[in-house]
């Protein structure tokens, strides 16, 4: 695994920047530089994913830009807000998504999610991408989320496997 | 506990709080208290959840988080509430003074065919008491909805009024006639024009 050279303050500055201005989430190891960067910027810590889903969409229909932060067993927990609010209501929202269990090299608790989230994702009709692994190409992957969300409000994600956020 | 025959039907519950909720944007639960919400008082501030059970405090808390000026209430169910218990904490915690929250407590799922919900064995507005809610109450009359609302309405939110209501018999609420995305819209208008009046309100003073 080659050590990350995007730092999460680099990857909140991006956000902002793009004009994302409400932060919510349930914390993952791999993004914890990104938690802490967005900690003097609003962020609140949520009981379930699923909940800060429900938070967001409030925050968004009140005139904000949420992006949700957690890890994919957490993506699980969410899909029925998702499917049932975040689509159908053409909510926006940027998921950013950690790949636990990605390639199978983790925890058992991970393996069957990391196998399985693609092919959720593209099941669901979420579109996705791998998040860059410096601040070149990660500004680049949230002025393309900002793209997408533009043009259909709804959820849209960044997936960030591991070693990406240093 | 009220005796069930006592209670009032969801319906007379939604209908002597609506009035009370003007210039509040509401959150309405899936299921029939929206349907009735819709059917009794229907405005564009209301938003009517159709789908993702359990979640209308959370949107709340983000419209009453991200706009404290703007005035927030959530017409809430006691299976919705028993499902995003970690609301109740999170909305302590955050403790925005202008969110309301009502639970219409039935004691069952009604949308569904009348299946028992364990909220009758479970005093929910102890638990929001418990999380750091500012006030708590519980009803079971509706005389006593309208005086205990003004009441809570008085001082500053969190505020949770608990209804103890009785399944209806009667004919249920028409759906909802709106598309998500149009409810959608509508309400965000709603907000923008509460916070002008909320602004506007801050500066008269």
């Amino acid at each position: 695994m080659h050590a990350g050279s995007l730092s999460g303050v680099e990857l909140a500055g991006a956000l902002r920047a793009r004009g994302f201005d409400f932060f919510t989430g349930v914390p993952c190891s791999l993004v914890a530089s990104l938690i802490t960067a967005l900690e003097p910027h609003g962020y609140v810590a949520e009981t379930r994913e699923d909940a800060a889903l429900g938070l967001a969409a409030g925050a968004a229909l009140a005139g904000r830009r949420p992006v949700v932060v957690m890890q994919n067993s957490g993506f699980g927990v969410s899909l029925n807000a998702i499917g049932s609010l975040q689509d159908i209501y053409a909510i926006p929202c940027l998921l950013v998504i950690t790949w636990r269990g990605y390639q199978g090299n983790d925890a058992p608790e991970h393996l069957v999610m990391g196998e399985a989230m693609p092919a959720i994702l593209d099941a669901m009709h979420i579109p996705w991408r791998e998040l860059g692994v410096d601040a070149a190409s990660a500004a680049a992957d949230v002025a393309w989320v900002r793209a997408r969300l533009d043009e259909k409000p709804g959820p849209v994600a960044l997936i960030v496997k591991p070693g990406v956020l240093a | 506990m009220t005796p069930i025959a006592e209670r009032p039907t969801t319906r007379d519950a939604i209908a002597a709080v609506l009035p009370e909720l003007g210039g509040h944007a509401r959150v309405c639960a899936n299921g029939f208290i929206s349907r009735w919400v819709c059917a009794l008082g229907d405005d564009e501030a209301s938003f009517y959840m159709i789908g993702s059970m359990g979640l209308a405090s959370s949107i709340g808390l983000g419209i009453a988080t991200a706009r404290p000026e703007v005035p927030v209430a959530v017409l809430d169910g006691d299976g919705n509430v028993l499902m995003n218990l970690g609301s109740l904490a999170m909305t302590a915690v955050l403790a925005p003074a202008n969110f309301r929250h009502v639970v219409l407590d039935n004691g069952v799922y009604a949308s569904t065919g009348n299946q028992p919900a364990i909220s009758a064995s479970v005093e929910l507005e102890e638990i929001a008491r418990a999380a750091g809610y500012r006030k708590v109450a519980r009803v079971g009359h509706v005389a006593d909805i309208v005086p205990e609302l003004r009441a809570q309405l008085a001082e500053p939110g969190p505020t949770l009024l608990l209804i103890e209501t009785q399944p209806e018999s009667g004919p249920p609420a028409p759906r909802i006639p709106y598309t998500p995305p149009e409810m959608t819209a509508r309400v965000s208008r709603a907000i923008e024009r509460l916070a002008t009046v909320g602004r506007g309100g801050e500066s008269a003073r």
